[in-house]
């Protein structure tokens, strides 16, 4: 028997065809597959080709970068320098006034102690938020005990010899950023509370927390706003003035507690039974139950839902303005009314300013969540 | 012996570790906390009231209002009293609430079934249109229509218009508006008689299916009548509505009906916000129903209409009905940041003008959060029962 007929060699490896493999495949599969996609794609890359280059246009060969007043940010029908059909964003607005977007009325010579608050709160948060870093403990109880205290004597000043700054000089990012972590701060320790309450044995304490969260998650931010800041001097005793800012404080704060309390809720609800009858059985109490067992296993299933909290208040942040507080989107709406800045492009620019700044802190949360997620998503992973 | 000590041991657990003891004296201790800082605020307001003389009561509901409101949809003049003012307000929150959760609902699945989409262009846009909408604010998103884009709008006697009949200028956008005659009730009944029959149809038809397996084509024969009727009934009683056109005269428009611009900023913007979080709650739905399915469903032989109508969309609906009536309550809660740009809701005429004239701070917060909170028990009862409805039945 003599088998020469068959080959010894592999054949050469040919490259797959163009059809079904490399940019022409992915393009016809991704972009042609039928007639409807096909329309889809068309439509699509017209709609770009139509807004794209005009929004480049717009933002950054036709902007403004530099300039003293509005006047150059004007077409020429309003007496500006620019041929007649011309627009462009005026960023020099944002530049002008991005010390007041920053600080809002906090005078300029003790502008330093809001940097200072927020270096140490930013080099804090720093420390917590990456892993590798030791001793989270420590930097834990300092962020959540001692920092408030710093932050607020370096703020709100009146002792150690640091010049008193009332609150109604406080402004923009500063004022968006106390809002946010005070009621960040305020509202994860009560909503577990809260849920705790609602999931409790009971009657009295599971009533109380019941009507709390369902009133407050019924009525719209902006009437508990507005109850604090004209109903609640009325309920006060005389002689007991509370600070617009804390008034507002207050409200924010209750509101997310009650939003949290649910998220909270929904961990402890996805708790499976036999964890409690299991810490029963260890002859643990109800709150080394809780605090042991139960509360780190069901805050681990909800961070995405306390994340989602905090950008939904972090965003909401923006309606004090409505009773009068100057928060990033206040000292905004202040600065436009600047009649120097008075042009056609002036409140475009400065919404899309603003709007980046939102976008850049929600849009960093997500991704810490989606992050933190995968990191502690353990045990149920196949 | 030793089981006899332990029971002795546990009937003397002192009583400050009994739990039952402990329940009780805690939920006391609650109870006596909130009676007395009820108290301490009912004292406080009382004398607060007395000492700067304010009223109290509900009686300011019948006086004379003395404003005008710029969207009325009832009769409503200067003359009309707080109450009339307050239900003006109230449905004007109710229409642009409707309104945006009709639209609302429209694109955010169009931008969740886009999300999925096998072309990649579609799908990042869906994407990039989504990330970048819901990490915005929403009052930054109605200052940016209402300042930015509506407010840089022509005057009127420039006004750009579409068709010679819709009419986009600073003052909002002008339109024809319907004119019924009275013969226009037939018209009315003609589409009610139509959507029975529809009813009726369908009932029939998917009996007929279970009975013999044939199928009726029951969407087309549907729109058929719901077209038809009224139609036939329109040219029958000799064409009984007809349209007012806007014209302009001297500085605005007279005739027809205009939007105002407050209406069209806040329904922009809570339409295109609130659509990116139903765009992932459709997405998400979607993505829950497991591939197996539409497999199952495949090698059953039905075609990718019925796949997605038979198989997906109900399983779909069960994840996605929870989520979506929180974002239907959301929309309405957030059309109270009408305040902001003075479209006249129940917020801005009710909360903001009412309350400064009278100074009843009290009466009117809580009404207007009773408001809100009545809104919100309606809508989640009705989504729960919809929701009981569709939910999957078990054995």
């Amino acid at each position: 028997m003599s088998d020469h007929y068959i080959r010894k060699e592999d054949a050469p490896l040919l490259p797959p065809p163009s059809s079904v493999a490399g940019p022409v495949h992915w393009i016809r599969e991704n972009l042609f597959s039928g007639w409807f996609n096909s329309i889809m794609t068309l439509l699509a890359i017209y709609v770009l080709v139509v807004t794209v280059p005009g929004l480049v246009e717009y933002l950054f060969i036709n902007a403004v970068w530099d300039s003293v007043d509005g006047k150059a940010c004007r077409p020429a029908a309003g007496g500006g320098p620019n041929p007649a059909d011309w627009s462009g964003a005026c960023w020099s607005f944002a530049k002008a006034k991005f010390g007041f977007f920053m600080y809002g009325f906090y005078p300029d010579a003790l502008r330093w102690r809001v940097d200072l608050t927020g270096v140490i709160g930013a080099v804090g948060l720093v420390l917590l938020l990456i892993e590798t870093i030791p001793h989270k403990r420590w930097t834990a109880v300092f962020m959540l005990f001692v920092y408030p205290v710093i932050a607020y004597i370096l703020l709100s000043g009146g002792m150690f010899n640091l010049e008193y700054v009332e609150t109604n000089r406080w402004g923009g990012i500063l004022v968006t950023l106390v809002v946010a972590i005070t009621g960040i701060v305020v509202s994860l320790p009560l909503g577990i509370l809260l849920a705790l309450g609602r999931r409790s044995k009971m009657p009295a304490m599971r009533f109380a927390s019941v009507l709390f969260i369902e009133i407050w998650r019924g009525v719209p931010l902006i009437t508990v706003l507005f109850m604090a800041s004209v109903m609640l001097p009325l309920f006060l005793p005389e002689g007991v003035h509370f600070d617009k800012l804390l008034r507002c404080l207050i409200g924010v704060a209750l509101f997310s507690t009650a939003y949290m309390a649910e998220v909270v809720r929904g961990g402890l609800q996805a708790i499976v039974r036999g964890q409690y009858e299991g810490a029963q059985a260890l002859g643990l109490s109800y709150w080394k139950t809780m605090g042991l067992i139960i509360l780190p296993q069901a805050l681990k299933l909800v961070i995405p839902g306390i994340v989602n909290t905090f950008i939904g208040l972090f965003k909401d942040t923006t309606l004090v303005l409505i009773v009068g507080i100057l928060d990033l989107l206040g000292t905004v709406q202040t600065g436009l009314t600047d009649a120097k800045w008075f042009s056609p492009n002036t409140a475009t620019s400065a919404y899309i300013f603003t709007a980046a700044i939102f976008w850049a802190f929600c849009f960093a949360m997500s991704r810490y969540s989606i992050y933190m997620e995968n990191k502690l998503h353990t045990g149920h992973k196949r | 012996m030793s089981v006899s000590t332990e029971k002795d041991d546990s009937a003397r657990v002192p009583l400050w570790n009994d739990p039952n003891v402990r329940g009780l004296v805690s939920q006391i201790v609650l109870i006596a906390f909130i009676v007395w800082f009820g108290y301490e605020l009912f004292s406080n307001y009382a004398s607060n009231i007395a000492k700067r003389n304010i009223a109290t009561g509900f009686g300011f509901l019948s006086t004379t209002a003395g404003f005008s409101i710029a969207q009325t949809l009832i009769p409503y003049t200067e003359e009309s009293s707080y109450g009339q003012a307050f239900l003006v307000g109230l449905l004007n929150t109710l229409l642009v609430s409707g309104i945006g959760i009709f639209f609302a609902t429209i694109l955010g699945v169009l931008l969740g079934i886009a999300r999925l989409s096998k072309n990649w262009i579609i799908a990042k846009l869906a994407t990039m249109y989504v990330e970048t909408l819901r990490n915005i604010p929403l009052l930054l998103q109605i200052y940016f229509w209402y300042v930015a884009v509506l407010g840089v709008l022509p005057m009127p006697r420039n006004a750009a218009s579409l068709l010679d009949s819709f009419y986009l200028h600073k003052r909002g956008l002008s339109m024809p508006k319907p004119i019924f005659d009275s013969a226009a009730v037939i018209v009315l009944l003609a589409l009610i008689a139509a959507i029975v029959l529809v009813v009726f149809l369908s009932r029939w038809s998917r009996k007929r299916q279970e009975a013999t397996g044939e199928q009726f084509p029951v969407f087309l024969s549907s729109l058929g009548i719901l077209i038809a009727l009224p139609v036939v009934a329109y040219f029958l009683s000799g064409s009984p509505i007809h349209l007012e056109y806007s014209v302009l005269k001297g500085f605005n428009f007279r005739g027809g009906m205009t939007l105002i611009p407050e209406f069209m900023a806040l329904l922009l913007a809570l339409v295109l916000y609130t659509a990116s979080f139903i765009a992932e709650i459709v997405r998400a739905g979607i993505q829950a129903v497991s591939h197996g399915q539409t497999e199952a469903a495949g090698a059953l032989g039905l075609r990718p209409g019925q796949i997605l109508r038979q198989v997906v969309i109900p399983q779909a609906l069960r994840v996605i009905i929870p989520p979506l009536t929180s974002q239907y309550l959301n929309l309405t809660k957030n059309s109270s940041l009408a305040a902001a740009i003075a479209y006249p809701d129940v917020m801005h005429t009710f909360a903001g003008i009412v309350l400064n004239q009278t100074g009843q701070a009290v009466e009117i917060i809580l009404i207007t959060m009773a408001v809100y909170l009545t809104i919100s028990l309606l809508t989640s009862m009705f989504m729960n029962w919809y929701n009981a409805k569709i939910a999957l039945v078990e054995r």
